[in-house]
């Protein structure tokens, strides 16, 4: 099913690294043991409710408590004023206002107060008994609402960053990132050939399966433990600790197994919540969100706005490149448009280019992270617009993405990656052109579109500890919650750097108090950072067991070498002394053996993907019907190839989402019109075809086996892919995702003009 | 107001639990019975996360009302291994990968094995279609239809026993 | 000599310049001989930065040693998904 492409100047072969054994937490996961947060569960436990803003714009006026604390069951109601704000921030100062409304409330679905009580009706029941009086005041809903003149103002003090000298008015655009390389009018003057469109994105949902949830028991003795559902236990526990004004020492986090998140949960909602009100009730509090409160209240990815024109010479060379990209922020401000302007020219070497990408506020929940976040809508109007050039020019797609590919030493105008070390872009072209499907011929309706990605990756810091037991086995602890299947890769690679079998490697995720700081697993981090950390700590481990071996024969630590799992001794003196041998001496020899690794990690390669989707237009509906996919994707090495496929095959799907079905629907009040999952529609089984992987193995140079992280950018080629393939099916160019059957047809009944 | 006992067979045993009129047999099972395989996705009956067998059907948990249990028979996730062996359909799912997060998977699996029992030579589509009424966002459900196609082969070459 | 590409949200600092060539052996004499010309310009980067030197990104800077050559361009902090 995946043919496994290997770079021919780097060749490895491992032992362990690029197997597939069974996950070890597989068992718990498919016999019903396997503990999420919703399923943990503490004696004299109660119930959490948070009340949440039914409006999407409106100052609050004043909050009434007191007839909900006299509700049966009521043991505690917390609001803002609970929660004084922080005198310094963690790195985002927006968090505590977002967590819960204070002056204003600024999308529907925010927090404005909860409340525990010892059932959940109970708490329901008791939440609406809290008298919240509001002014509604006129919302923002879109990019262009947000930045028309006398616009509506979602913070009425916020002075656009990034632009010299200061706006001397405030607005809803809450930063301006600008980037410019070559001169821009030269680039354009070269070009033979000028296209340019505008493309829009509606706002997507991570749509993980499992609601955000968690339980905190707090104690008298002022500390707090929370069980919870989250992308990093670390990042919980400082930004819980921060909202509430406390050391962060005195929270520990424990975390659960976690049902999905893709960059939904690598921030909070409800934990400080949870943390005050079994503080106040002095009984620990469960909160799980309800699936119309994710859609209402989490952080979706933002709607977007973008602008691409790209010039390119007459045998396809990319002259000059200029993007005008707007992203939305929802009610805070984040990061947004800067990783789009990261993004959108990153595959290709263009000599000239000009990038402004805005922050927009709108009153809708504030964006947060999600998979490879930005970068697929940058990615629709650049691969689509490439698409548009390549049938001009009447070039291959994939050949004019091979002209104007990034390589190794190219420097990358994203700003996020610095000089390209060894990378596999070029290499993920040449694989779906050299797949059988690329030659698969093509009916009525149907089509082909090429689409590439990249995303940057991430490296941070991480934490690992390995404990080897008295018969032979090592536990290997580290931070990083398993979002795909990292744990089997934990292992494989303590297996390679020990030399014993997977199987006899026990993979766990440590709390905040059982293993030292670990990052997010966010970024596509995991495999590559707390990889090294297991890699350092097996390191040290194997120097251990030569030392004991070295006790054991009496001789020095010189004259021995560890291989495939055992002390050998150079000169043939000792028959050799497994792992297992050497543990159960261990007491004998100097005690146990164990040890850490930790490292601020550097040297990650960024992802490319290639992608092709056949399909088919149903003329009469709109539908449009996914026949085939292939994926090319540069792994650098697949530690555990299953859930490397995995990662790849779940962006796909995502993504094909977003290009067909998914959105966000608000009507003229800024209320969320599809909030559950029979209207906010993700791909189905029958939705889907098989998805073709190619792994490509192009080994990262700064890694000890050479990873890449590959979680993310398997998301940004689909949407193009998707609306290139439905070009070559039909001719209509679709610019706005969803491409739904509604849009499809639309554009099949126009008279001109947008075929292209 | 007071709570309805309910008494119904389980994955084979006996069990009665308490419930009240509009409780949902979703949160009975989890709350009540301490059965916290089947899991709150969506509790509109979109998603499939709480899939068990009752008397014999597939349904959403979350939409049948606890009381509906009374005199049943329910099948959950935690029932699906005997005492010897998993389940065909748990083995395929390790052996092929077939979950990542695994919050869908207790869905899945009862899903498939109801698809199993009443139809136990199904193609890809008639297996994607018996199973489109479980959302997975993770694995984009590839390798989830190869597994139950494997073992929809191994248990027609060994059947299990009872 | 290090050359400091500074991007355009510290150029307000500078007048506009965005290129610099200033004299340091570390990342934190840099940023101290930055703040000596340009005074407020640590501050504005006490919310976090990340930098590429020579071509490689580092994320969470401090005590980094620069060569006498070294190229420097200031990154925005972040983040993932």
């Amino acid at each position: 099913m995946s043919v496994v492409a290997e770079d021919k100047k780097v060749k490895q072969s491992y032992k362990h690294v690029g197997t597939r054994p069974v996950r070890h937490d597989g068992l718990e996961k498919i016999n019903g043991k396997a503990r999420f947060a919703a399923d943990i569960i503490k004696p004299r436990m109660i119930h959490g409710h948070v009340l949440r803003s039914p409006h999407a714009h409106a100052k609050i006026l004043s909050i009434d408590t007191t007839e909900a604390e006299a509700m049966p069951g009521v043991k505690a109601v917390v609001t803002a004023s609970d929660f004084p704000l922080p005198k310094k921030d963690e790195g985002f100062p927006h968090r505590p206002k977002n967590l819960i409304a204070r002056d204003k409330v600024r999308y529907e679905g925010q927090t404005v107060a909860a409340v525990a009580a010892t059932t959940r009706r109970q708490a329901r029941e008791a939440a609406a008994k809290i008298i919240v009086n509001y002014e509604e005041l006129p919302a923002v809903m879109t990019i262009d609402e947000a930045m028309a003149e006398d616009a509506p103002l979602v913070h009425e003090d916020l002075i656009t960053k990034g632009i010299d000298p200061k706006e001397a008015k405030p607005s809803n655009i809450a930063e301006s990132n600008f980037y410019e390389c070559g001169d821009i009018d030269v680039g354009f003057k070269e070009a033979d050939f000028i296209f340019e469109h505008e493309f829009s994105t509606e706002a997507f949902h991570q749509g993980y399966i499992e609601p955000h949830a968690c339980l905190a028991d707090t104690g008298k003795d002022g500390r707090s433990e929370i069980w919870c559902s989250s992308q990093g236990h670390f990042m919980v526990r400082s930004a819980t600790a921060n909202m509430l004004g406390w050391e962060t020492s005195k929270i520990k986090v424990i975390p659960a197994e976690i049902g999905g998140g893709f960059g939904g949960k690598t921030t909070i909602y409800l934990e400080p919540l949870a943390v005050k009100l079994s503080q106040k009730a002095d009984r620990p509090v469960k909160m799980v969100m309800t699936r119309d409160e994710v859609f209402r209240a989490t952080g979706p990815t933002p709607g977007t706005k973008i602008h691409v024109k790209i010039g390119v010479k007459n045998n396809g060379e990319i002259t000059a490149g200029k993007a005008w990209l707007a992203y939305e922020s929802g009610a805070f401000p984040g990061s947004w448009a800067k990783l789009g302007k990261w993004c959108v020219f990153a595959c290709y070497n263009i000599p000239n280019i000009q990038i402004e990408a805005l922050e927009v506020l709108v009153n809708k929940p504030v964006n947060i992270a999600y998979r490879a976040p930005s970068a697929p809508m940058a990615a629709f109007a650049t691969e689509t617009v490439l698409d548009q050039i390549a049938k001009k020019i009447k070039m291959d797609p994939i050949e004019i993405r091979l002209l104007n590919a990034v390589e190794e030493g190219d420097y990358n105008h994203s700003e996020m990656v610095g000089t390209f070390q060894r990378i596999g872009l070029k290499e993920t072209l040449e694989a779906i052109r050299n797949h059988p499907n690329y030659k698969i011929p093509l009916g009525p309706n149907q089509g082909r579109g090429i689409a590439t990605g990249f995303w940057f990756n991430i490296a941070e810091s991480s934490s690992a500890t390995v404990n080897l037991t008295e018969d032979g086995k090592a536990v290997v602890i580290t931070g990083s919650p398993d979002i795909g299947g990292s744990r089997a890769s934990m292992a494989l690679m303590a297996a390679e750097e020990l030399g014993i079998d997977a199987k006899l490697i026990q993979p766990l995720v440590g709390d905040t108090e059982a293993v030292g700081f670990t990052d997010v697993t966010e970024g596509s981090r995991a495999t590559f950072a707390t990889g090294l950390a297991v890699v350092k700590a097996c390191q040290k481990l194997v120097v251990q067991l030569k030392e004991r071996a070295s006790i054991m024969w009496e001789c020095s630590v010189d004259d021995i070498d560890w291989v495939d799992g055992s002390a050998v001794h150079k000169e043939g003196k000792e028959p050799s002394l497994s792992l297992a041998e050497i543990t159960a001496k261990a007491k004998k020899t100097g005690g146990p053996l164990n040890a850490t690794g930790s490292l601020e990690a550097k040297g990650q390669g960024p992802g490319f993907s290639t992608q092709m989707c056949d399909l088919e237009v149903d003329p009469e509906t709109g539908r449009v019907t996914i026949l085939r996919y292939t994926t090319a994707q540069d792994a650098g090495t697949a530690i555990h190839p299953s859930y490397v496929e995995g990662q790849m095959q779940g962006g796909v799907a995502q993504g094909i989402g977003w290009a067909l079905n998914e959105e966000y629907i608000h009507n003229k009040n800024g209320m969320m019109e599809n909030p559950g999952f029979l209207d906010y529609r993700i791909p189905v089984a029958s939705d889907m075809p098989m998805i073709e992987t190619i792994i490509v193995e192009v080994p990262n140079p700064k890694h000890p086996y050479g990873v890449r992280g590959v979680g993310e950018v398997g998301i940004v080629p689909p949407l193009p892919a998707v609306a290139n393939a439905i070009h070559d099916a039909v001719g209509i160019r679709l610019r706005d995702a969803p491409m739904s059957p509604v849009r499809v047809l639309a554009a099949l009944n126009q008279e001109n003009g947008t075929n292209g | 107001m007071s709570r309805i006992h309910v008494e119904c067979k389980i994955n084979g045993d006996d069990a009665e639990f308490l419930c009240d009129a509009d409780e949902s047999l979703l949160d009975a099972l989890r709350d009540e019975v301490g059965l916290t395989g089947a899991k709150e996705g969506c509790g509109t009956g979109d998603c499939g996360a709480c899939s068990i067998i009752m008397n014999g059907n597939l349904i959403c948990a979350c939409l049948a009302f606890a009381p509906e249990a009374q005199g049943g028979v329910i099948e959950t996730v935690e029932g699906m291994a005997d005492e010897e062996q998993l389940h065909p359909l748990q083995t395929a799912f390790l052996e092929h990968a077939a979950l990542q997060c695994g919050i869908c998977t207790p869905g899945f699996l009862i899903a498939s094995k109801s698809l199993l029992e009443r139809n136990p030579d199904p193609t890809e589509t008639e297996v994607r279609y018996a199973i489109a009424g479980n959302l997975c966002r993770c694995t984009g459900y590839d390798k989830i239809v190869r597994a139950v196609l494997v073992a929809a082969q191994e248990m027609k070459q060994n059947p299990m026993k009872g | 000599m290090i050359k400091v590409f500074l991007g355009s949200n510290l150029k307000s600092f500078t007048n506009g310049s965005e290129v610099l060539e200033i004299e340091a052996t570390s990342v934190r004499s840099l940023i101290k001989e930055l703040n000596r010309q340009y005074p407020g310009i640590e501050d504005a980067l006490e919310s976090g930065f990340a930098l590429a030197i020579d071509g490689e990104v580092i994320a969470n800077p401090g005590y980094e040693k620069l060569k006498e050559t070294s190229e420097v361009r200031f990154l925005s902090p972040m983040q993932g998904g």
